[in-house]
């Protein structure tokens, strides 16, 4: 994996609450056998009409959204379906790290391992963002601190393991297939 | 030794490395269960890493969510709903030839959906971890497993290790005082405490749900109540196994036979939460309390009593759900029209969910203009049903009776609710466009589900007397 270590970027605002992973990536464009692809149907019922056309009023799809890699969203971000395609279909669409007051866990754990920066920030911080839509952000993910324009910042907590694995680039799989003689000693003991 | 939680048994048991602060635990998995998915993309990591199935024994696949619910032609051709949905099943079969791992395929006679065959097949087992690149694979915890949904590239981890990287979650108890009233089903119970706790009261958690109401459900029961674990945020739910559940096991193909049962269930036995065990949270809920339940929002936390208001609350994201689905606050809730009606789902597609929906639907008709798709949770609740002739009286009601899947649930294979059309569902989410784009789903038990599609409105199952029947 390639290494998280610093994102700077302006935000964009999804401010709902309980934004689902069936609004992130809708389950019919879940019969892909590919991780590619997915930035395109993004939030696809939001962004587009039932005549196909972009919906202009549509956060994301406004101008001063483009380029933004750093979603601000609402509580319990990720909740429901345990889709990967989720995280996948953000990456895709230029999306790097996601900011809530509360993130749902399966989203979150999925999110970290393919590089998507999944950050809770206390409730007045997350309010903070909210009410300053668009604002630069500079995430330091080794550091756990987000630092404004002004000078200003505050700290994020991320779980040391997965921050480890984003700022290294460590792969998972690989850190596992490390402790095969662990998993050989489980198994002649107990499986 | 303290006292322990279930959690805590199965957790410790599990153990190849324990966490620290700075890595998580290393967990084994004893049975990974496949669909087509959200299994794809991890199949074809192991074949980039060159790496095989480290267990294909514990590993078993079927395809549930993009198979069509329509039979298959008179030409012998799956009717699927595109050629990339036919070419995910493809792929599903290929990788499960490549790398040895038994497949239920779609003409297996013990196909179906995977969280309703894990436990009709006896390969879910009490104490067991299991795991699934699917949410509601809580359900297995109704049999005393930890069991929880991951993502692809957990699964492809599970594959290639048979193990998981995970932090420990928290134990969070939802005791159940009282038994049910005559006429309140699982699925009202469950929704009405996801209601209580809110749609992340569980997140981080893994909820075991105890109490006089828990231990007086059936294993069917069970199932609906763990299954909606995860619609409250929660990793797991589950609940200690008992004579419930000996009773549901014993007999089933894949569980322990002869002395191997006998130990089996010695084992199973010791596995409940120990007197004076700490939660992290503990939930009171009052059974007498429960009235038939069904959503009104956009969400599973949104739910109200059949019988009560549509409820007031001033706040722009409970108003924009109140848009979506076409309420109004303070309206009740039953009256609502209704233009389809699902019955089915990992939540509740199985033969006592069909039955519960036969025994209002018996002797009746669907009103005029709703539309009304029964599909079973497996082949074998197929079999079963038909042979009971739950299939005639949907048929004779006027409902569409079809193959086991997924289906409507979750809409990727062509089953899906019309553009503002609203379907009274038994499955387990409410999302905006959930059942399909613009799509209103209003959650409930089958017996409220069949009594909405003869009402042709919500309506309270146990206010359906004879004299609305339709001759």
């Amino acid at each position: 994996m390639t290494p998280v270590r610093h994102i700077h970027s302006r935000t964009v605002l999804l401010a709902h609450e309980n934004i689902d992973t069936d609004r992130i990536i809708p389950a019919r464009f879940l019969t892909t056998t590919t991780r590619a692809g997915l930035g395109r149907h993004a939030f696809q019922d939001w962004r587009y009409r039932s005549d196909g056309t972009p919906d202009p009023e549509f956060v994301l799809n406004r101008p001063e959204a483009m380029g933004a890699a750093i979603l601000v969203a609402g509580r319990n971000f990720g909740c429901g379906s345990s889709r990967e395609h989720a995280p996948w279909a953000l990456l895709d669409a230029g999306f790097r790290a996601v900011i809530s007051s509360e993130i749902a866990d399966i989203f979150r754990s999925n999110a970290l391992k393919n590089g998507l920066v999944a950050i809770t920030v206390d409730a007045p911080e997350h309010r903070f963002l909210l009410r300053h839509p668009g604002i630069e952000l500079r995430i330091d993910v080794a550091g756990g601190e987000i630092a404004l324009p002004d000078g200003g910042r505050f700290g994020f907590s991320l779980d040391a393991f997965a921050r480890h694995c984003l700022v290294e680039g460590i792969d998972q799989l690989g850190f596992l297939q490390r402790h095969e003689a662990a998993i050989q000693s489980y198994e002649e003991q107990f499986a | 030794m303290a006292a322990r939680t279930l959690l805590d048994k199965i957790w410790d048991a599990h153990l190849v490395a324990a966490e620290s602060p700075t890595t998580p635990a290393i967990l084994y998995v004893d049975l990974h269960l496949v669909h087509e998915v959200t299994s794809p993309q991890a199949f074809a990591d192991l074949r980039t890493r060159g790496l095989r199935v480290r267990q294909p024994a514990r590993t078993l696949a079927t395809m549930d969510h993009s198979i069509p619910t329509r039979p298959v032609s008179a030409d012998g051709s799956i009717p699927f709903v595109t050629p990339e949905a036919e070419q995910q099943v493809r792929t599903m079969r290929e990788n499960c030839r490549y790398f040895g791992i038994e497949l239920l395929d779609m003409d297996d006679p013990s196909r179906g959906i995977v969280h309703v065959i894990g436990p009709e097949l006896g390969v879910t087992q009490p104490g067991m971890t299991i795991v699934c690149g699917d949410s509601h694979t809580s359900t297995h915890g109704a049999f005393g497993a930890l069991a929880f949904g991951i993502g692809t590239s957990e699964v492809g981890h599970v594959l290639a290790t048979q193990c998981l990287l995970q932090r420990k979650p928290k134990a969070m108890a939802i005791e159940v005082r009282g038994r049910l009233s005559p006429g309140v089903d699982a699925k009202d119970l469950i929704l009405h405490i996801i209601g209580r706790i809110g749609v992340d009261g569980g997140t981080g958690s893994v909820i075991e749900y105890r109490g006089e109401g828990i231990r007086a459900l059936s294993m069917e029961q069970r199932m609906t109540v763990c299954n909606m674990s995860i619609e409250a945020g929660a990793r797991a739910g589950m609940i200690a196994p008992d004579e419930t559940t000996l009773a549901w096991l014993r007999d089933r193909p894949r569980v322990p036979k002869g002395a191997d049962w006998a130990s089996a269930q010695a084992q199973w036995e010791a596995l409940h939460s120990d007197q004076g065990a700490r939660f992290d949270r503990v939930v009171e809920i009052d059974a007498a309390e429960v009235r038939p339940t069904v959503s009104y929002g956009t969400h599973p936390g949104m739910v109200v009593d059949v019988d009560a208001r549509v409820p007031r609350v001033g706040n722009a994201l409970h108003q924009r759900a109140l848009d979506y689905m076409g309420l109004r606050a303070g309206s009740p809730i039953a009256g609502t029209p209704v233009d389809l009606v699902f019955v089915g789902s990992c939540t509740n597609g199985r033969l006592s969910d069909l039955r519960a929906a036969a025994d209002v639907l018996r002797g009746r008709k669907l009103a005029g203009h709703v539309r009304m798709l029964v599909v079973p949770g497996s082949a074998a609740v197929k079999r079963a049903a038909e042979q009971e002739g739950l299939d005639r009286i949907f048929r004779a009601a006027g409902a569409e009776w079809r193959e086991p899947g997924c289906s409507m649930c979750i809409a990727m294979n062509g089953d899906f609710v019309p553009p503002g059309r609203l379907a009274v569902s038994t499955s387990n989410r409410n999302f905006e466009g959930r059942q399909g784009p613009g799509a209103r789903t209003v959650l409930a038990s089958p017996a409220s589900a069949a009594a909405a599609a003869i009402a042709g409105c919500i309506a309270d199952p146990r206010s359906l007397g004879g004299q609305e029947a339709v001759a």
